[in-house]
């Protein structure tokens, strides 16, 4: 099926449509619509159980929805989860980097597996370096580097191939208050440069930086809209707060 | 009831712990509140008797780590960061396997669990392994208090919990507090800080100050502001051009700064200097108004110049 059907639009990275996801009688993701503007920063909001990381295997092609439509980088995640993973990236809390390895090692590594081209991949990975200020760092093993840096250097590998859209679930704990500012700085460049951003966090002050927000609770979307939005609609101080009230009744955590 | 002096542990060379001396009175709620590889997992090893230090003493109820580790273990309850119950057992056969080992049984000390139980009780069947996260850590709670121990250690319990289940957990901590449990409680959540009767907060293996919140904050002698204004993204670059700024990071809807403290301005003159400045750059919706620190402020200063800090933020700009 050609993704046109869909009337993809150029502007639109993600678009999903009644998305659900269902194990046995289990309902993890439940109907979901919504749909995300490239350059976005979109987060991902939700308590533990809620859904998130299989809407997010959904939205990467790992996973196939049993009903409902969704169109990542133009892409349907039912049929096309091969051209999908080649136009994202995807960074975790967990950073995949291997510690054994230099930090252009690293690099090197994941661009050969995006299969990007020789030349490129040298050009990037000098890019990549003067970004970070890591030109001394090059040959340095990733174990020998602090967290907060280990951390700005997955996130940059990640986005080494500039896919469309990034995903980064959780990729700010355990790290220092000043390193967790710096890398939400890091997004913003990133984003003004046109890349997608979607990110979960359970920094409450963090879901404050997204143009967006969507919170879900058991599976469905109870709320989507700006943060200062949301704190009109809800009387509330702070996103915490919101997602207190919202979060509090859910069933399953 | 816990006391620790001292405590150095070297790894290949390198300080994961040094000089590390507490005191925590009985039923206190004692918080270590650092980033990841701050040592924070060291000292609970150490404390819990499963690791040596290489210099220092400590006590727990009067009982030396080193010399009494035997009777140590049967008063505390441990909850290590890295899930380590056993995956193939369900939610029902961990709790009874930890409560044989200590030779008690469910029932004896259920009014501990009762409440983190009941919300574990519709899975009893299912295997430890597949459980969600949030259910894994109370599991793991129960566990760790199902033979009733004098002392709890529990290292980062909150990491990786949402905001709802992260304030169910504190209230559980305030509940066993009153029973008269002494908790030690490690957390790289600086917004946690304020559940604690004391804490430390810790980087690179030193504590870099140990006292009530209350006090901390009160120490804090910067001069802090909260500004925001139409565009949060401009205005953080904007505000690092300000002439008497001296640190400045988003915090939430509004951005953290500190400025200089100089004689020629007052803060009434100040915030109208700094009014002045951001207006002309075109800013609307301003908001500048002088604040009380946060925890995390806190840290931030006594942090100063960590290795994590030492790339500054001009190269995203």
């Amino acid at each position: 099926m050609n993704s046109t059907a869909y009337n993809y639009q150029n502007d639109i990275s993600i678009r999903t449509e009644g998305l659900t996801k269902r194990f046995g009688n289990f309902t993890a993701v439940d109907n979901i619509t919504f749909h995300v503007k490239k350059g976005e920063i979109f987060g991902f909001l939700g308590a533990n159980g809620a859904g998130k990381t299989t809407a997010i295997k959904m939205l990467c092609g790992l996973s196939k929805p049993t009903s409902g439509i969704a169109i990542v980088a133009g892409y349907d995640v039912a049929t096309q989860s091969e051209q999908i993973k080649k136009n994202i990236g995807y960074m975790s809390q967990k950073f995949a980097l291997y510690d054994d390895l230099k930090v252009w090692e690293n690099m090197r590594l994941y661009a050969g597996i995006y299969g990007m081209e020789e030349k490129k991949i040298a050009y990037r990975i000098n890019e990549i370096l003067i970004q970070l200020g890591f030109e001394n760092e090059k040959n340095k093993f990733v174990k020998a580097l602090p967290i907060g840096w280990k951390q700005k250097l997955a996130f940059s590998i990640s986005i080494i191939h500039q896919p469309e859209i990034v995903f980064l679930d959780e990729p700010t704990g355990g790290v220092d208050p000043a390193a967790r500012r710096q890398f939400w700085e890091l997004i913003y460049a990133t984003a003004e440069k046109g890349i997608t951003v979607f990110v979960t966090t359970h920094y409450m002050d963090e879901a404050e930086y997204c143009n967006r927000i969507c919170i879900l609770v058991d599976g469905k979307i109870v709320a989507l809209n700006s943060p200062k939005k949301l704190k009109e609609t809800f009387a509330a101080q702070n996103i915490d707060e919101v997602f207190q009230l919202l979060a509090r009744n859910a069933n399953r955590t | 009831m816990i006391q620790v002096e001292n405590i150095e542990k070297k790894y290949a060379k390198v300080n994961t712990l040094k000089d590390i001396s507490l005191h925590v009175n009985k039923g206190e709620i004692f918080g270590i509140i650092g980033p990841d590889g701050s040592g924070k997992t060291t000292l609970f090893r150490i404390l819990s008797t499963v690791l040596l230090a290489d210099k220092g003493k400590a006590c727990i109820n009067g009982w030396d780590i080193v010399k009494d580790y035997r009777i140590i273990r049967n008063h505390i309850g441990y909850m290590p960061g890295r899930f380590s119950l056993y995956q193939d057992l369900s939610v029902e056969e961990n709790l009874e396997f930890f409560a044989s080992i200590f030779k008690t049984s469910i029932e004896s000390n259920y009014y501990l669990i009762k409440d983190l139980y009941q919300q574990l009780e519709p899975f009893k069947k299912r295997r430890a392994g597949a459980l969600s996260g949030g259910m894994k850590q109370k599991l793991a709670l129960c566990c760790a208090l199902i033979h009733k121990p004098d002392v709890l250690f529990l290292d980062e319990p909150t990491t990786g919990v949402d905001p709802v289940s992260r304030k169910e957990l504190w209230d559980m901590l305030k509940r066993l507090k009153s029973e008269g449990i002494t908790i030690l409680v490690s957390t790289s959540y600086m917004d946690e800080a304020a559940r604690c009767d004391h804490i430390a907060l810790m980087l690179k293996g030193k504590f870099l100050i140990v006292d009530t919140p209350s006090n901390i904050v009160t120490q804090y002698n910067e001069k802090l502001w909260a500004v925001s204004s139409n565009t949060m993204a401009k205005l953080l670059i904007d505000l690092r051009s300000y002439p008497l700024i001296k640190s400045c990071y988003a915090f939430g809807d509004v951005h953290h700064i500190t400025t200089m403290q100089t004689s020629s301005k007052n803060d009434i003159e100040l915030q109208h200097d700094l009014h002045e400045y951001l207006e002309k750059l075109k800013h609307q919706d301003l908001f500048i108004s002088n604040i009380k620190a946060s925890i995390e402020d806190c840290f931030m200063v006594l942090a100063g110049s960590s290795s994590n800090t030492l790339h500054s933020t001009k190269n995203y700009e």
